[in-house]
């Protein structure tokens, strides 16, 4: 039983390393080499899965990256993978896979009832059917249309794998390793140039092989072998194999698939699954090759009906038969060299051409063999539930419009060829535009818009040797335009068979009175009766027809049948393929797993992670993190069980009554010099700056040109040309690349420099009524006094050897101070403040009671800072001067801005006193009136005042300032909340400001 | 993804750029009366071209230098680059 269709000594696989590995809970065994494909045909398995639509029995068609219908699950759990394509899978010891799309199991599936009823599952089926009652819709048929038409399953668990990017510049990329890519990078190679050349399969050498050719009097696998060993001996070359190019984008950057580990039997635990690589080339070539294309005739998809160059590939790469009574059916000569094969093979074929007669070396050497030819003759429909056991094969009339006579043979496979379709993906990719090409019955490319060239069977040349010429000449003149270097290498003499021309019929038509399912689109069920149907329903685009009938739509991208679509169509309407014209092609070419795209950036990786210089004293001090942007900002710092409620009350409240020290290195800061900085200060911010002292420090806020507030932060002036700006810590970037723009774009005049010293300076804020005595302890030799170091004071010192600037600004309302060292220092003057605080009760604080203290306050920040409100929004009209211009001041004047029942900012306290109000709460006049009920405004922030003990929070509600002493309603659907509240001013705490002044 | 010309740093990947809008934009002197609409237009109103298109572009993860671009909106071409202060 065991691998009953291998061949004796034929293929490229490993003979002595046998490999188990199981298939739908079955054990079998290949060889090293194998695909998971080419194993299971040598067991005889042609049944692997079941059609998207109709669940019909599906095998192989193809032996690689074309392949529709072979889509398997691999392994199990995290690891599990789905729509896994068996013919590019390779074997390794312990594989697992499964079907997909079919239950109870592969060869009994409930789904197939589907086929049944086919009649009513036509194009546009699920558009016509499911529209109504709407509410149908997502409860009923979506659920149960989604489980039919599932393809794999995917995982539930994060991916244990490891995927790698890299980036790489080259000369000159070839994507594809046949006769003509080969022959491009070893002339470029030879030529000076850097070369990186990519074969997605596992094997280098394309076409060559499983082509009976010489090269340069050597076989032409042997030509290959030797050309890699060669171009692997270059430094100047990159050589690749499993590495699919899939997407052509701007700029000639290229990407690429590396499959680094799944052929690996025992991986190291580092080593990545894949590698993306991102590849600029300054010039590309494109040596895809061609893929065949199947023939359409009545139920031409059953297990056991595959592409005659699959066929002959699994025959001559891996030693395996498709079957022992084959039928080979084409309307062209290359189908001819699968048949030889299997007749070499001790099989005897039948030949049935569409053809009346051709006269090529490949058929004289099929005749001289007595293969069996039945030329003008068609497979009509075949038979054979879970595999292919006979066909009806007629003689057709002249004008191939019917059939003279029937008759059944029986069969086991049928190796079917309607000629070749150039893999134009890239290249269409790259934006060339495509020609329809006559003799080849396809499109070919035409006019490049990027540096791309595409040569050999992609490019529609067919002979051994012209492709060789076209590689030879290709690679030399663009390493040569690159390089400028003339070292020429010449083509190589070759051999190969002739091929006679094909004939442009590929469509069977039906006997009398039968209506046999034909498939154009194996993998998504299209059959030349949907396409018949669409164009006879009015659709004409071909993106139309496309979309309607979902022609070349699946994983597959339409490999096999986006040609035949076409020309489907084409007869239909009675046009010329160019006419109808092709659909888009987009990357990527074959599906790529989504942990390749991702890379390295998963978990804590996907951005990079800003700490403080103090990270670690408030990691070892139980500090509960919070991302702040990038940043990772202490929340709150955990006494015993306390929750985030009960810590941040705390730390609060000790501001208020004693002390705290809070890092505050994560605000933006900015260092500005130059002798217009005043005069550039004074245009970017809505207040006066040119007369700010030296030593104080100024409040400011800064709009866009659409008037709209952008940012808001303290400026000091260190001395007359030097000034030092904070922002906030999540428009630190936008704002610094603001001041360049103006700086360097609309004012290059103003001579004024602008430097990010966020990461410079370590900041830590002292904040409370007893932050004057602690100051005093870190700085003795300064006076702090009020007079001395006045609100919004700036003074430079000493902290025990290590220079400090220390600022008297407040964030929290209470007397406070900010001091900055530089970053190395950030730990030392932590520690030092934490051991001098000690005595005074200093508590460290996080960013939620930072947050408390600024809403009792009344302090605007980021949640009202929200990009929609104005200065008089935020009750901030006071900064803006009128006897100056600044940015955004014109927008002011617009009919909007001066509504004088916008939406202003008020403080809201829930009347039972208890009840936190949820932010984003609506504010409404009547919590029970109808929907849709009126919106007068919205909680941006809310906190437990510590100062009242009581929740407060901070509003945007319309004509805010007059219903201060009403009582609203604070509705959060989401929270399921609805709470009576009043308003009052958002100054809740210490409106005149007397604290931070005292 | 676009390959462009920073003219302090060379040829970089797009990714070390952000885009900046319209460089032929000029923002109106600054304590000059202008109309509604003249401020309306400079705020608010591009064109879309389909084709030619000078614009800025900032060098955020380099030497952060905003400069210019002329790029074909359709086709990604890049047909020069040039300092602020430069014609295109
Ligand atoms: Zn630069």
């Amino acid at each position: 039983m065991d691998q009953n269709f291998r061949i004796d000594k034929a293929g490229y696989i490993n003979r002595n390393k046998k490999i188990s590995f199981k298939f739908n809970g079955k054990k079998y065994f290949g060889y090293e080499g194998d695909t998971l494909a080419s194993a299971l045909l040598a067991n005889g398995i042609h049944l692997v899965g079941r059609s998207f639509k109709y669940h019909r029995p599906r095998g192989f068609i193809g032996a690689g990256v074309d392949e529709p219908n072979a889509q398997v699950q691999l392994y199990k759990g995290a690891k599990t993978e789905p729509n896994a394509v068996a013919t590019l899978v390779e074997l390794v010891e312990g594989l697992e896979a499964t079907s997909q799309n079919c239950w109870p199991s592969v060869s009994f599936d409930f789904g197939a009832i589907n086929n049944l009823l086919n009649k009513f599952f036509p194009a546009g089926f699920y558009y016509k059917t499911f529209m109504w009652p709407k509410n149908f819709w997502y409860k009923i048929y979506e659920p149960i249309i989604r489980r039919a038409a599932g393809l794999g399953v995917a995982p539930l668990k994060p991916d244990p794998d490891r995927y790698e990017h890299i980036f790489e510049h080259c000369d000159l990329l070839v994507a594809g390793s046949g006769p003509s890519g080969l022959a491009s990078a070893l002339a470029a190679a030879k030529n000076g140039a850097r070369v990186i050349l990519a074969e997605d399969k596992s094997r280098f050498g394309g076409s060559l092989l499983t082509d009976e050719v010489t090269i340069g009097n050597k076989k032409g696998k042997d030509w290959a072998d030797d050309t890699i060993t060669q171009l692997k001996s270059m430094p100047n070359v990159i050589v690749k194999n499993r590495s699919q190019v899939f997407g052509y984008y701007d700029h000639n950057m290229l990407v690429m698939n590396e499959r680094t580990k799944d052929h690996i039997k025992d991986p190291h635990k580092f080593t990545p699954r894949q590698k993306l690589w991102y590849i600029r080339a300054k010039e590309v070539i494109i040596s895809t090759g061609s893929i065949e294309r199947p023939l359409v005739f009545g139920n031409n998809d059953r297990p056991g009906i595959m592409l005659a160059s699959a066929a002959k590939e699994y025959m001559k790469v891996y030693g395996v038969l498709v079957g022992k009574k084959p039928i080979i059916f084409t309307n062209n000569d290359s189908a001819y060299d699968t048949a030889i094969e299997f007749k070499k093979n001790g099989i005897d074929p039948l030949v049935i051409d569409v053809r009346a007669n051709s006269e090529s070396s490949a058929i004289k050497e099929a005749k001289n063999l007595n293969i069996n030819i039945k030329f003008s003759h068609g497979v009509i429909n075949t038979k054979g539930y879970l595999r292919v056991s006979s066909a009806t094969i007629g003689k057709l009339n002249s004008n191939k419009s019917s059939y003279e006579s029937l008759e059944n043979v029986s069969c086991d496979c049928i190796c079917v060829s309607g000629n070749w379709t150039p893999t134009v993906h890239l290249s269409s990719q790259s934006g060339n535009k495509l020609k329809f090409d006559e003799k080849t019955d396809a499109f070919i490319p035409s006019q490049s818009r990027q540096n791309e060239t595409t040569v050999g069977s992609a490019n529609g040349i067919f002979s051994l040797k012209q492709s060789l010429d076209e590689g030879f000449n290709k690679g030399y003149e663009l390493s040569n335009k690159i390089t400028g270097k003339n070292s020429k290498s010449t083509t190589p003499t070759s051999n190969e068979k002739k091929y006679g021309s094909h004939e442009k019929f590929w469509c069977m038509p039906l006997p009398k009175n039968k209506n046999y399912k034909r498939f154009v689109d194996f993998q998504n069920d299209v059959a030349v009766s949907d396409v018949e149907l669409a164009v006879r329903e009015g659709f004409r685009s071909i993106e139309h027809v496309k979309r309607y009938t979902t022609l070349g739509m699946a994983t597959d991208q339409g490999k096999t049948s986006n040609l035949n679509g076409l020309q489907l169509v084409s007869n239909i309407e009675d046009k010329i393929v160019p006419e109808v014209g092709h659909t888009t092609f987009r990357p990527p070419y074959t599906p790529v797993t989504i942990g390749a795209i991702v890379g390295r950036e998963v978990g804590k990786y996907y951005r990079p992670t800003r700490k403080s210089p103090m990270h670690l004293w408030h990691e070892k001090n139980n500090a509960v993190f919070v991302d702040a942007g990038l940043w990772l900002r202490p929340r709150y710092y955990k006494q015993g069980k306390e929750t985030l409620f009960e810590a941040s009350k705390r730390e609060a409240t000790n501001v208020r009554n004693n002390v705290g020290i809070c890092d505050v290195t994560s605000l933006g800061k900015i260092d500005i010099k130059g002798p217009d900085t005043a005069e550039f200060l004074n245009r970017v911010y809505t207040n006066a700056w040119m007369k700010l002292p030296v030593g104080k420090a100024r409040y400011g806020v800064m709009l866009r040109e659409d008037g709209i507030v952008f940012d808001d932060g303290t400026t000091t002036r260190i001395s007359e040309n030097h000034f030092h700006m904070t922002t906030t810590t999540a428009q630190a970037v936008n704002v610094l690349a603001h001041l360049e723009y103006y700086l360097q774009v609309v004012w290059p005049e103003l001579d004024v420099n602008v430097l990010s010293t966020t990461e410079q300076w370590a900041g830590v804020a002292l904040a409370g009524p007893n932050s004057r005595n602690l100051l005093s302890k870190l700085f003795p030799e300064i006076d702090v006094s009020n007079e001395s170091l006045p609100f919004m004071g700036y003074k430079e010192g000493s902290l025990f050897g290590v220079p400090a600037r220390i600022f008297r600004i407040s964030f929290s309302g209470e007397l406070a101070y900010e001091i900055n060292v530089e970053s190395g220092y950030g730990i030392f003057m932590w520690e030092k403040i934490i051991e001098l605080g000690k005595e005074m009760n200093l508590e460290p604080y996080g960013t939620e009671a930072l947050s408390t203290l600024r809403i009792e306050m009344g302090h605007v920040a980021g949640s009202e800072i929200d990009g929609r409100v104005i200065s008089s929004d935020l009750s901030l009209e006071g900064m803006l001067s009128k006897k100056k211009d600044f940015i955004g001041k014109r927008s002011l004047n617009r009919e909007a801005f001066l509504n004088p029942n916008r939406e202003k900012i008020v403080g809201v306290v829930p009347l039972d006193k208890k009840t936190m109000i949820p932010e984003g709460s609506y504010l409404v006049k009547d919590s029970n009136a109808t929907l849709p009920n009126p919106k007068l405004g919205h909680i941006s922030a809310s906190c437990w005042s510590v100062e009242y003990n009581n929740p407060f929070s901070l509003a945007i509600l319309k004509d805010g300032k007059k219903k201060i002493g009403e009582k609203l309603f604070a509705l959060s659907p989401l929270k399921n909340k609805n709470i009576e509240v009043e308003i009052v001013s958002s100054h809740y705490v210490d409106p005149k400001g007397e604290r931070v002044r005292s | 993804m676009l390959e462009i010309k920073c003219p302090y740093c060379g040829k970089r990947s797009q990714n070390e750029f952000s885009y900046g809008g319209d460089a032929s934009l000029k923002r109106p002197q600054l304590e000059k009366e202008i109309s509604d609409k003249d401020w309306d237009d400079f705020v608010y109103f591009r064109s879309n071209p389909r084709g030619k298109h000078s614009e800025l572009w900032h060098h955020v993860a380099g030497c952060r230098q905003w400069f210019k671009v002329l790029r074909n909106t359709a086709t990604h071409e890049i047909f020069k680059t040039a300092k602020i202060n430069e014609e295109l």
